[in-house]
């Protein structure tokens, strides 16, 4: 899960983590309010979306007196940003985040992962701020630096201040640095983040280390204990199909091809997706109904799918394991009746209960065209979403 | 002879009193020596009592000491899930598997370290589990499907395991054992480890690997059979068409900053003497060609 930039600010401010002032504003009275509040004589105005690179799109914008900021405000609530993050289709900015000016003299980066060799907790932190940290470790990746945090006693301040140093971080501002450092790894750890990345982090004229931006992702796995984070979720950032098939614990993610797969497993949706490309058609989906499907899930699968304006066709690629063939083809049965099939159906169904399966699938009287194999039933779902052209 | 588990392996079930646990549990029990392979389960509110006959410890120790068994098998629900693998190191196991899918990466990143020096093997989590054939089943996967042969087959997805394990078992070959090693991105046993156990098992002639998006353990597993592996192994990546950025089901499968990419590791794949397939129907075949 994502939550905006200032949502992001408000929870490293709980955390000790240097910020600048700023209040988020959802209409442009409530911009200029802002702006009013913290003073001037300099503001920034930033698009909230969960997606980076909004500076280079138009989403953050400077002003130099209130009406600037009404301006830039107006101008900016209902626009779509689109940014190197958001695809071609872009966001619609809904909020906003107005914020005092700041005095850069320098810009680090400075971000938190979860580093799948050590398996730890990790602080990457270059010198190069307000670039994009993959540019760096492509051109320059002897300026990233790279420390583990213990996972039970945190940061060690040792490790911290050699990181500052080595991004270039002036002597008398090492030890701010490094508690922010630590603050940035507490936080990490209690909110059961999955990414935390400031970029740029600056060193202001005033001597001060601050973080000027914030991108936090969390856990999805630890939300359950973390009500008040889940609190912070904007379901206008995210696909509705994709939150549509969440509330019925579906993994769904929507894609721009024309047809539509059913699968259970992860990885076999992924190669049930790849095997349509192969044979030369585009999937419309990632969709794995999981080890536990019902039938009542299978009619939800469908309905999401079929809401796609773009379907051509659909695949259902089962390999029942605990899943059994019968419960799914019971659940195809009853979703084709229940919601009217308008695409081309293919079935491929093997494992446990097949036989079963396949007599309910053929019993039906449904127009269900049988794959034998994953390859075969690729084949005739990228055949019979192309003859609908 | 076989990898990690055979007829003899001894089980403890830690969560054999939920759904989950209950169900599979019986599975496992009917699948081939399963009747003399799950000793014992842990509940430590119902120790005493047992479940179908088989007895239920208050502890992971208990269970171990007064049965005698090596090996447990995880159906604890995510948010205890970690703490039930701490207690089964604890108690000094030789492997645990866990098959509970959800657990937090923070519990999990506590866990590895405390793992540290000890000798008990981590499968998964979030992993279907292993069978040897006609020897035992320990975990989800569809115990009819398998038949004992020579092939041995590692994966980090369940049913694509299973699609292998099939395909294998149709072209009338069979399999020395199959490893689910789970898609949760901080995990216990990596494609790596169990590339070594196969090698070093006589009754293995060669190795399915299946991978998919995320990380690169399936590379750092092809640079070792590149310079180790003395029997032919082939393979398959899933999530060629998977957008970066978007976690693709398991936990782990995202492409992250660029990395990960699926065509990354098959042309790593490649470059060690991996035969790779794009196609996962034709896993099986793939491999019947370099015996």
């Amino acid at each position: 899960m994502n939550i905006h930039e200032y949502q992001g600010k408000e929870l490293f401010r709980k955390y000790g983590v240097a910020t600048p002032r700023g209040f988020p504003a959802f209409s442009v009275d409530e911009a200029v309010d802002a702006a009013k509040k913290l003073g001037g004589p300099v503001w920034v105005v930033k698009a909230q979306i969960h997606a980076g690179g909004r500076g280079k799109g138009g989403g953050v914008k400077l002003a130099r007196s209130i009406d600037e900021v009404r301006d830039i405000a107006s101008k900016m609530l209902g626009m779509t940003l689109v940014t190197h993050q958001t695809g071609p289709h872009g966001r619609v900015v809904r909020r906003l985040l107005v914020e005092e000016g700041a005095d850069i003299k320098k810009e680090l980066y400075a971000a938190l992962v979860v580093d799948r060799v050590l398996q730890k907790v990790v602080l990457m932190a270059s010198s190069e701020g307000g670039m994009d940290i993959e540019e760096v470790a492509d051109k320059h990746p002897e300026k990233i630096h790279r420390v583990a945090v213990d996972p039970f006693n945190g940061l060690a301040d040792a490790d911290a201040e050699s990181v500052a140093r080595k991004i270039g971080v002036p002597d008398g501002l090492v030890p701010a640095a490094r508690d922010l450092f630590k603050s940035l790894c507490k936080c990490f750890d209690e909110c059961d983040c999955s990414l935390v990345e400031v970029n740029p982090l600056i060193v202001t004229g005033d001597q001060r280390v601050v973080a000027l931006d914030a991108k936090l992702n969390f856990d999805d796995n630890a939300l359950f204990r973390h009500p008040e984070i889940v609190a912070m979720r904007d379901l206008d950032e995210e696909d509705p199909a994709e939150v549509e098939a969440s509330k019925f614990d579906l993994n769904y993610i929507q894609l721009e091809g024309d047809i539509g797969c059913l699968v259970n497993g992860a990885g076999l949706a992924m190669a049930t997706m790849d095997t349509i490309k192969l044979y030369g058609g585009a999937p419309a989906n990632f969709l794995d109904v999981g080890g536990g499907a019902t039938a009542e899930k299978v009619t939800e699968a469908f309905k999401i799918m079929l809401r796609n304006p773009k379907l051509a066709a659909i695949l259902v690629n089962i390999f029942g394991g605990i899943m059994k063939c019968d419960v799914i083809a019971t659940g195809v049965v009853a979703a084709a009746k229940q919601v009217g099939l308008s695409v081309p159906l293919v079935v491929r169904l093997e494992g446990t209960n097949v036989d079963l399966g396949k007599k309910i699938l053929a019993d039906s009287g449904l127009p269900i065209i049988s794959g034998s194999d994953m390859g075969d039933a690729a084949q005739k779902v990228v055949a019979a979403a192309k003859g609908r052209k | 002879m076989s990898i990690l588990i055979n007829a003899n392996t001894k089980v403890i079930t830690q969560g054999i009193t939920g759904k989950t646990g209950q169900f599979h549990t019986r599975m496992s029990r009917e699948y081939a020596n399963g009747k003399n392979c799950f000793v014992a389960g842990v509940n430590p509110k119902k120790a005493g009592e047992d479940f179908e006959g088989i007895p239920i410890f208050g502890t992971v120790k208990d269970a171990k000491e007064k049965t005698g068994a090596t090996v447990s098998v995880i159906y604890v629900p995510p948010p205890f899930a970690a703490a039930a693998i701490d207690e089964a190191v604890d108690a000094g196991l030789d492997l645990v598997i866990c098959i509970t899918e959800g657990i937090p990466v923070r519990d999990m990143v506590k866990t590895r370290a405390r793992m540290k020096g000890r000798k008990t093997i981590l499968l998964g989590p979030n992993c279907p589990g292993t069978i040897t054939p006609e020897e035992i089943k320990i975990g989800i996967m569809p115990g009819h499907i398998h038949r004992k042969g020579k092939i041995g087959i590692v994966s980090r997805s369940g049913t694509l395991t299973y699609e292998a394990v099939n395909q294998v078992t149709v072209l009338g070959l069979g399999q020395s054992s199959a490893v689910g090693i789970g898609g949760d991105p901080v995990n216990g046993l990596k494609h790596i480890d169990v590339m070594k156990m196969f090698n070093d098992d006589p009754e293995t002639d060669a190795v399915i690997m299946i991978g998919e998006i995320g990380g690169n353990d399936e590379e750092t597993a092809a640079r070792w059979v590149k310079e180790h592996m003395k029997k032919p192994v082939v393979g398959f990546i899933a999530g060629l068409t998977a957008p970066p950025g978007k976690r693709m089901g398991h936990a782990g499968a995202i492409i992250s900053g660029g990395k990960g990419t699926a065509q990354e590791k098959l042309s790593v794949m490649e470059a060690c003497g991996i035969k790779v397939t794009r196609n996962p129907a034709e896993m099986g075949k793939l491999l019947k060609s370099v015996l």
